[in-house]
This record gives C-alpha cells, sequence and structure tokens, in this order.
C-alpha cells in the first residue's frame, strides 16, 4: 500500500507522519510536495499536522488553496482515503471536505497532553480494527482545536455515525466533546488528535498505530475481492 | 559620507551623541585612534553594538576565560553560533542557551518568541537539525496583575515560536522571587543534533567569493537592541520597545528547512545567523574568523521600506535573517534552493582580503572600518571588585533550623510554593511531542529524546538555584552545576557539557562584579570536577531595575548521552513493594531553603554545603547502579528537600510511599543538603544495588495504598497524607495564583 504525506509549507508532523506508515505499519510512503496537483499514484493521503503558512490568516485556509488541493479534492471523490490531522483536519475543513469550523481553545492557550479518546464509530476505513466505545490514549497538540458546527449539520453528524472520536473529558470546548469527524461517505476523516504519535510503546502509547492498520486491512481487503 | 539629517563627525565628537549609543568617552576616543580619523555616523553606531557587553563580552572576559572549555568529544569549544561534542556513531550534540531578559521585561510576548528563534538559528547555522528546545524562566511573584502578566506572555511567546516551527519543547525551569520582579529572565536553549561531516563554520573565506543575504527584509525593528541589552532597566525602558524585535516563526521554519540543505552542498563556505547586532556582526565576524574582509552594496539588501539608512540597515535586529559566502561562480545553486523555500536570496557583497568592512550606499562609501577592530579589539574590562557586606554578615549568622509544628501543613505548604509546584500550566502549553522523539516528557529531573536509527537517547536539563548563589556565589555556582548534572544521572545518562547563561546584574557595581567573580570560580571548579566543559554560552549583565538588581544567576544547560534506551530512568515510582533507598546524609542545611523562605520570608545566612568529591563519587555510582539495571526510580533531592522528593516521585503513579525517618526530624524531611538521590529498587536488586551503591540508607517501601505515610524510629506516626491531598496542593498552586488579579 501506497502512501502519500502531503507536504505544505509549514508542516511539521509531516515526519512524524511519515515514521508511523514507514517503520511501525512498514508500508510505502513518500512526501508530496504542495506544487504537486495529482496524487494519482497513492492509495492514501495524509494531511500532516503543523502551521501551515504559520497559521496566518486561519488555520488551514491558505494550504486548502495550493496546486494540491486539486488532488486532495480528486483522491477524496474518488473513495480513497484521506486522513488529516490536527492543522490536516483545519485544512480538511477549509477545503470543504469536512463540515464546521474550528475556533481557539476555549482556555485560549495552546494545549499539549495525552488524551483518551473514546471511538465512537467503528465502520470507518480508519477505525475498523478498534471496538466500539473502546478508550484509546492518543495525545493532542493544538491552539485552535475547539470545533464548531451548528445544529442541523450536528444532526446530520449524528445520524450518518460520521462523528468517529469524541474527547473522553472536555479538553477545548467543542462541540459534544467532538475529536474527529469523517464525510458522509467515511472515506475522509479529519481529527485534532494526533494518532502518528501514539504508534511507539517507548513514547508512551501504541494506541494510534491501529488507525493505519486498519486502512491497510481496508486496503488488502478492497485488492484481493478486485485482483 | 553624511546623510544630511545625520549629525556631522565632529558635531558627533562635541556634542558627546556616541554617549547615548552607549560608547564611553575612552572608547570613542579608541575608535578614532583605530580609524585616524573621526567617525561618522554610521561608523559610531557599528562601534557601539559591537562594542556592547551583549556582543563583545567586555566586562565578563576576564571571568569566561577560567571556564574549562576543552575535554574529550569536544568538536567546537566557545566561539561559534553553539558548541559540539561527539556522541559517536559520526554524530554529535550542538547546544546553547542564550538570554533575552531585557526584551521580555518590555515587550515578554515578543521578547520570549525572538529569545527562542535566535537560539534555534545559532544550532542550525552550525548545519545541527534542532531537535529540542529548553528554558529558563524567573520571575517575581505571581499573584500581582503586571508579573501574571509577564509570566502569562512569556510563556504564550515561548510555545507560540516553538510550537510554530515545530521543534519540542521538552524542558526547563520556572521560579519566582520577589528580585525578578520588574527584570524577569527569559533563557532559551537549544539542542540539535549532527553528522560530523556536516559542521559548518561561520567563516568568510575566499577572496571574491560572494556574500549571500538570506530571509526576512531588514526592518527597524530591533534597532540598537544590542545595545538596550547591555543596560539597566528603567522608568523610561518602555520607550525602548521599539529595540524588541517581532519574530516570524513560519519564516524561520522555511529557513530552517533551506539552510539544512545548503549545508549538504560544498558551495557553502560559510553561514552565520544575524542575531544581536544583526548585518554589522554577522558580517564582521565571519570576516574577522577567517582573517578577509567583506564588502557588500547596501543598495541590495532587502529592505521593508524605503529610504532606510545605513546606520539603520546595519543596526537592525529583523529576525529570521542569515549571511551565507558561498564559492564564486556557484551562488545561482544556492539561491535557487532558498527560492524552492520560497525564501529570498541575494547576493549583497563579496569577500575581500583587506580585513576591512566597507559598506556603500548610493554610490558612496558610507563606512569602512577594520574588522577586527569591530569583533575582536573591544576593549576589556577588569572592573573592581569588592565582597559585599551582606556576605560576611551571612557567613557569620547561625542558620538556625526553621521551627515546624505541623509536619503534615508544611508539607502541603512546601508542594504548593510556585517554586516547587507543578509546572503542568506551563508546559501543557508547549509542544514537547512534535517530531515523535520525546521520550521522557517534562516533569521529571531531566528530559530525554531518542536519537532514531541508534539505540541511544540524549537527556538535558537547565538548573540553577539562585538563592543560593546570592547568599554565597562560590558555594551556590558549585551546587547549580552538580545539580544539573545530578538531574542527569537520575535519567540515566552520562554528563557531557555545559553551556552557561550568567545572568547579573550591573557590573559597574563592585558587589555586582564580586558576585560575578566569585560564582563563575564556583562554575568552573564544578565543571572541572566533573568534566562537563563549558562549550558556549551567553552573558546578560545590567539586569536591574531602578538600581534593584536580580540574584546573580548562572543558569546552567547540560546534555547528556544514554548510552542504551534501557538506561533510560524517571524519577516516578514503578511499583508497590520496590523498596525505598536515601542516598547521602542530610545536614541541617537551610540556608536559602524553600523551608527557610516560608517560614522566614526572606533567605539568609550560609547556603548548604557542596563537596564536589563526594558529589562525584556519589554520581558514578548511582550511574553505575542504573546501567546495571538495579534502579526503578530516581530522583534528586533539591528544593523542599527529602519529604517533598518523595512525594514527587508519587505524583500520577496512584502509588503511594511508607517511611521511616530517624535522627532530627525537621533536618531530615526538608534540609537542602545536595548530593542526595532519592531510589526506589526492586526487591530482587536489593544486594546488587546497595554494593554499588554503599552510602544507600534503605527507608522505606512504595506502597499500593495512595498515600505517603511517614513514622518515626520507635513507630510514632509523624505524617499521614493521601496521594490526592498532595497532588491537589501542587498541581493547583499556579493555576490559583494566577486566577488571583492581586
Amino acid at each position: 500500500m501506497k502512501f502519500a504525506v502531503v507536504v505544505f509549507p509549514g508542516s511539521n508532523c509531516d515526519i512524524d507522519m511519515y515514521h508511523a506508515i514507514k517503520d511501525e505499519l512498514g508500508e510505502d510512503v513518500d512526501y508530496v510536495d504542495y506544487r504537486e496537483t495529482s496524487l494519482e499514484e497513492y492509495d492514501a493521503v495524509l494531511l500532516p499536522g503543523g502551521f501551515s503558512y504559520g497559521d496566518y490568516l486561519r488555520s488551514g485556509a491558505i494550504a486548502a488553496r495550493l496546486p494540491i488541493a486539486a488532488g486532495i479534492k480528486e483522491a477524496a471523490q474518488q473513495g480513497k482515503p484521506v486522513l488529516g490531522v490536527c492543522n490536516g483536519f483545519q485544512v480538511l475543513l477549509e477545503l470543504g471536505l469536512l463540515p464546521g469550523a474550528m475556533r481557539r481553545n476555549r482556555q485560549l492557550t495552546f494545549i499539549c497532553k495525552p488524551t483518551t479518546l473514546i471511538v465512537k464509530n467503528n465502520q470507518t476505513p480508519f477505525t475498523s480494527t478498534y471496538e466500539s466505545n473502546q478508550e484509546v490514549s492518543i495525545p493532542v497538540a493544538h491552539g485552535e482545536g475547539n470545533y464548531f458546527c451548528d445544529p442541523a449539520t450536528l444532526t446530520e453528524l449524528k445520524e450518518n455515525g460520521q462523528i468517529a472520536f469524541t474527547y473522553a473529558e472536555d479538553i477545548n470546548g467543542s462541540i459534544e466533546n467532538i475529536a474527529g469527524i469523517t464525510n458522509k461517505e467515511g472515506n475522509v476523516l479529519g481529527m485534532m488528535p494526533h494518532p502518528e504519535r501514539a504508534v511507539d510503546e517507548l513514547l508512551g502509547s501504541k494506541d494510534g498505530l491501529n488507525m493505519f492498520v486498519s486502512l491497510l486491512k481496508q486496503w488488502r481487503e478492497s485488492h484481493a475481492i478486485t485482483s | 559620507m553624511q546623510l544630511l539629517h545625520e549629525p556631522s563627525p565632529e558635531q558627533i565628537k562635541e556634542k558627546k551623541l556616541y554617549a547615548e549609543m552607549g560608547l564611553t568617552d575612552e572608547e570613542f576616543n579608541m575608535v578614532e585612534e583605530i580609524l585616524g580619523r573621526l567617525p561618522n555616523f554610521t561608523e559610531t553606531g557599528l562601534f557601539s553594538v559591537m562594542w556592547s557587553e551583549h556582543c563583545s563580552y567586555k566586562n565578563s572576559k576576564v571571568l569566561l576565560k577560567k571556564f574549562p572549555t576543552e575535554g574529550e568529544g569536544v568538536l567546537q569549544g566557545p566561539g561559534e553560533g553553539a558548541g559540539i561534542i561527539d556522541i559517536g556513531d559520526e554524530q554529535a550534540v550542538v547546544f546553547k542557551i542564550e538570554s533575552h531578559n531585557h526584551p521580555s521585561a518590555i515587550e515578554p510576548y515578543q521578547g520570549a518568541a525572538t529569545g527562542v528563534g535566535g537560539i534555534i538559528r545559532d544550532v542550525f547555522s552550525m548545519g545541527a537539525r534542532p531537535v529540542a528546545l529548553l528554558n529558563s524562566l524567573r520571575f517575581g511573584e505571581l499573584g500581582t496583575p503586571r508579573v501574571n502578566y509577564l509570566f502569562e506572555q512569556v510563556v504564550a511567546g515561548i510555545a507560540g515560536y516553538g510550537n510554530c516551527i515545530g521543534i519540542p519543547t521538552v524542558g526547563g525551569e520556572v521560579q519566582f522571587d520577589p528580585c525578578y520582579a520588574g527584570n524577569p529572565l527569559v533563557n532559551a536553549m537549544c539542542v540539535g543534533l549532527i553528522d560530523h561531516k556536516d559542521i559548518q563554520k561561520g567563516q568568510a573565506k575566499g577572496v571574491g567569493n560572494p556574500v549571500i543575504y538570506v530571509g526576512a527584509s531588514t526592518g527597524k525593528d530591533g534597532i540598537h537592541g544590542a545595545t538596550f541589552a547591555s543596560e539597566e532597566l528603567n522608568e523610561g525602558s518602555e520607550s525602548k520597545r521599539p529595540a524588541v524585535q517581532v519574530g516570524d516563526p513560519f519564516m524561520e521554519k522555511l529557513l530552517l528547512e533551506a539552510c539544512l540543505e545548503v549545508v549538504k552542498n560544498d558551495a557553502l563556505v560559510g553561514i552565520q545567523d544575524m542575531g544581536a547586532a544583526g548585518l554589522t556582526s554577522s558580517s564582521a565576524e565571519m570576516a574577522s574568523k577567517a582573517g578577509s574582509g567583506i564588502e557588500m552594496n547596501l543598495d541590495l539588501i532587502p529592505q521593508r521600506e524605503k529610504g532606510m539608512t545605513p546606520y539603520e540597515m546595519m543596526l537592525s535586529e529583523s529576525q529570521e535573517r542569515m549571511l551565507l559566502v558561498v564559492k564564486k561562480g556557484r551562488e545561482d545553486e544556492i539561491i535557487s534552493i532558498f527560492e524552492r523555500h520560497g525564501l529570498l536570496a541575494k547576493v549583497v557583497g563579496q569577500v575581500t582580503d583587506d580585513r576591512k568592512l566597507r559598506l556603500t550606499h548610493q554610490g558612496r562609501v558610507a563606512a569602512e572600518v577594520p574588522v577586527d577592530a569591530l569583533a575582536e579589539e573591544a576593549p576589556v574590562y577588569h572592573k573592581p571588585s569588592t565582597e559585599p557586606a551582606y556576605y560576611s554578615a551571612f557567613q557569620e549568622q547561625e542558620t538556625p533550623v526553621p521551627a515546624v509544628t505541623d509536619m503534615k501543613e508544611t508539607l502541603l505548604a512546601l508542594l504548593s510554593q510556585p517554586t516547587i509546584a507543578s509546572k503542568e500550566w506551563v508546559y501543557d502549553q508547549y509542544d514537547y511531542m512534535v517530531r515523535t522523539n520525546t521520550v521522557v516528557s517534562p516533569g521529571s529531573d531531566a528530559a530525554v529524546l531518542r536519537i532514531r536509527e541508534t539505540n541511544k537517547a540524549l537527556a538535558m536539563t537547565t538548573d540553577c538555584n539562585s538563592r543560593y548563589i546570592y547568599l554565597d556565589p562560590e558555594m551556590g555556582g558549585k551546587i547549580a552545576v552538580a545539580e544539573a548534572a545530578r538531574n542527569l544521572i537520575c535519567s540515566g545518562a552520562k554528563p557531557l557539557g555545559v553551556t552557561d547563561c550568567l545572568n547579573y546584574g550591573s557590573p559597574d557595581r563592585p558587589e555586582i562584579f564580586w558576585q560575578l567573580e566569585k560564582s563563575t570560580d564556583g562554575l568552573s571548579e564544578a565543571c572541572r570536577a566533573l568534566e562537563t566543559p563549558v562549550i558556549g554560552g551567553n552573558v546578560s549583565l545590567y539586569n536591574e531595575r531602578s538600581g534593584e538588581a536580580v540574584y546573580p544567576t548562572p543558569v546552567i544547560g547540560m546534555v547528556g548521552l544514554i548510552e542504551d534506551l534501557a538506561h533510560i530512568t524517571t524519577q516516578q515510582f514503578k511499583q508497590a513493594g520496590d523498596l525505598i533507598y536515601l542516598v547521602g546524609e542530610a545536614r541541617p542545611d537551610f540556608g536559602g531553603s524553600e523551608l527557610q523562605k516560608l517560614t522566614d520570608g526572606d533567605i539568609s545566612g550560609r547556603p548548604p554545603q557542596i563537596d564536589l568529591s563526594v558529589e562525584k563519587e556519589r554520581q558514578s555510582a548511582v550511574y553505575e547502579a542504573i546501567k546495571a539495571g538495579t534502579v526503578a526510580s530516581a530522583h534528586d533531592l533539591a528544593e523542599g528537600g527529602l519529604l517533598v522528593a518523595v512525594a514527587e516521585s508519587m505524583m500520577k503513579t496512584g502509588l503511594g510511599a511508607t517511611m521511616t525517618i530517624g535522627g532530627h526530624l525537621v533536618t531530615e524531611s526538608f534540609s537542602e543538603t545536595p548530593s542526595r538521590y532519592l531510589i526506589s529498587v526492586k526487591e530482587e536488586n536489593r544486594e546488587q544495588f546497595e554494593q554499588v551503591v554503599s552510602d544507600a540508607a534503605l527507608i522505606g517501601r512504595v506502597t499500593e495504598e495512595a498515600r505517603l505515610h511517614v513514622t518515626g524510629k520507635a513507630g510514632e506516626a509523624i505524617l499521614t497524607a493521601t496521594s490526592s491531598e498532595l497532588e491537589e496542593a501542587w498541581r493547583g498552586a499556579i493555576p490559583c495564583l494566577l486566577k488571583s488579579k492581586g
């Protein structure tokens, strides 16, 4: 399976994403420059965390208007898994691939710490190897992770099972403690916590690795059917 | 050349305009002698920044010479952007600490942020990949609006820059004392990794080689920042806010990645950060080190606004800029690398052989001065030194053991002293995990980062108890180095070397110079004894506001090597049933202690006394015990003494401890006698551990029950406190003080 890690100017978790795939999952992975326009040759697209364009204007706003945006949208349309973590989630919101918006954390400070998440939907390509309602330890590191959407959107998110992860406790003011959501089709996931930082026991948790294992499992199954 | 609105050389001399820029009469006369004529306005500015204490160390040089700077593995000592020490496998660790005190005192967010930006550039200008940031902060006592504001904004500034650029802030220390109320200290340290073959020097070699300007364009910010940093703060300091720079961490992230690509290119000859004194220091120092000269056409310097004068361009401290010298004919190759990273890079001059810095502007020579005169020939002063009256009074004073009536209340009160209390409120704002190498995150004795593709790790810490140093600079200096080393030992590392940041009051005052002199004696002696050479650092003097100096605060940044990931050790207890040992005996050492501060409201007397040979022996023993795998947890006894250390080892573990205390109760419980450790050991390792660490005394056990239970030798109850009581006092203190608006 071949993963793309899109590198925007100012991305800084690209290396973590890359190592998670290469060293821990053991699959192929390339960095893809923001000036590229196509992600045709990849089976999954990863938008890493960091501060694309220094969060200037609005977090993710400028990154969503680069040449690679076309490639990301196309991959999403083709049903390929697209995962945006932290700043990557903010980019997905700015691209319009996911609904809602981010506000500054309610406490108005950056927060970096291990958090407990609850897997709300384990029927997505990203979460299939978790148990439903499983509690997992995955860290956060963000200043603008206070997710918001209007009541109609929230109802829709719930009805469609688009809420993938919630925080076990309120850490930043996010509506309904939402930590990660998918699109209606389930192939685009945005989340503020960093699964790529939780892939090695040495660093405190391995609970994030299952997200990548889930993607690999689904890819293998679909390729077994088609070939 | 003289611009119309600038004063003439004669006016500068007659009206003593140089004095406003920080030059003394004698220094101005020296400049006149060096040039053989009167300097013009621009040239006066060049000399005033380069001869400021901040750039020239003119008041501290005589003392810095005492430091041991050589040792096994030292690849680069003081003098370049940062020092370098070999760690094997053709790799080396690069590190340096620097102060940004004055800017942070008047514009805390940007002052702290640009301090971080500057130290990062020092490390990557050596060709190293920055892997970690640390800091050391001092504020007045929390609870007043001004101090709370400074504290909150400094932390936000450090977070804002470090998080954005994506280098984890993994450790540091924060202390509070009234002496820092008007002049907080903000010291930032950066640690980098480098392959030996990539080590760069800031040298302008090769006549005719082009000089390339890279990064942000030059604006009018930070003009005379170095001069501002070399004078006392006072009521008028607010007006110096324009001397504070504004940081752009996004720009620096681009610059970092581009420079690390360029250092792999053999077209690069030399590279240096434009830090304090910007274009002036980078060009003059690069030329001086190479024995060459540099000429630059200032019309080519990228400028943020029209009509900037040579004076403004040369003295600007705009951030995120670098100066490069590359091989002639290959400039396009290098420029294209920067352009691909979205950065501006431009040839602005060339290397010459006349050892002069020559600046042209609008077709005329704006300045022409010898580079060595700027970079090397600043006057060196040995200021008069006088032992302050307070010192002998404290030395002669009996330092009584403070009276304690309620042991539990006292322990809880100590845990909620801001200097001891949990710093979670601070480090939760720092991304300490980015780049996924942080094995031990903030809150233990030292931070630990693995080195990818090896089985090794680096441990790092910053340390300084300035109360001890105030009471006895020489003794306190020794203790500071020893404690930093002990922190590394506790994490399973062998200390490699030191970077120091010397924060003091005005050296023009003989009592302050005496503090500087004595404390550097102590630091030097300890660095020799513990075999940790000083490979670089920074001096920050004039830390005074309205005549009140800060405590002498020489912050020690230390880095150690963990030879095997299996040696990584933390302070937290690991499992119930483990034996708790105390290594080293307590003496009634209460001068400058937390308990004395708590009971008396101030500090006095003699600080704890350290014997460096005992220190060294114990360090070796504990290090061997850790390497042998016999240690479950290790914690250095520091502020607050034994019971505070035990409580800290319990935090976040869900475990408790039961222990017996003999001897004098208050001394055993709260004395700050140095060179001591709290270590927990699995039952099965008992014999082996005791063999290696011969002066370890068994004092208790880790328990399932989450409480601290202390009894006397006869079994009498001394103290019982639940983990949640201890944790609440310790965790709640700082958030609570921040909520109180004075």
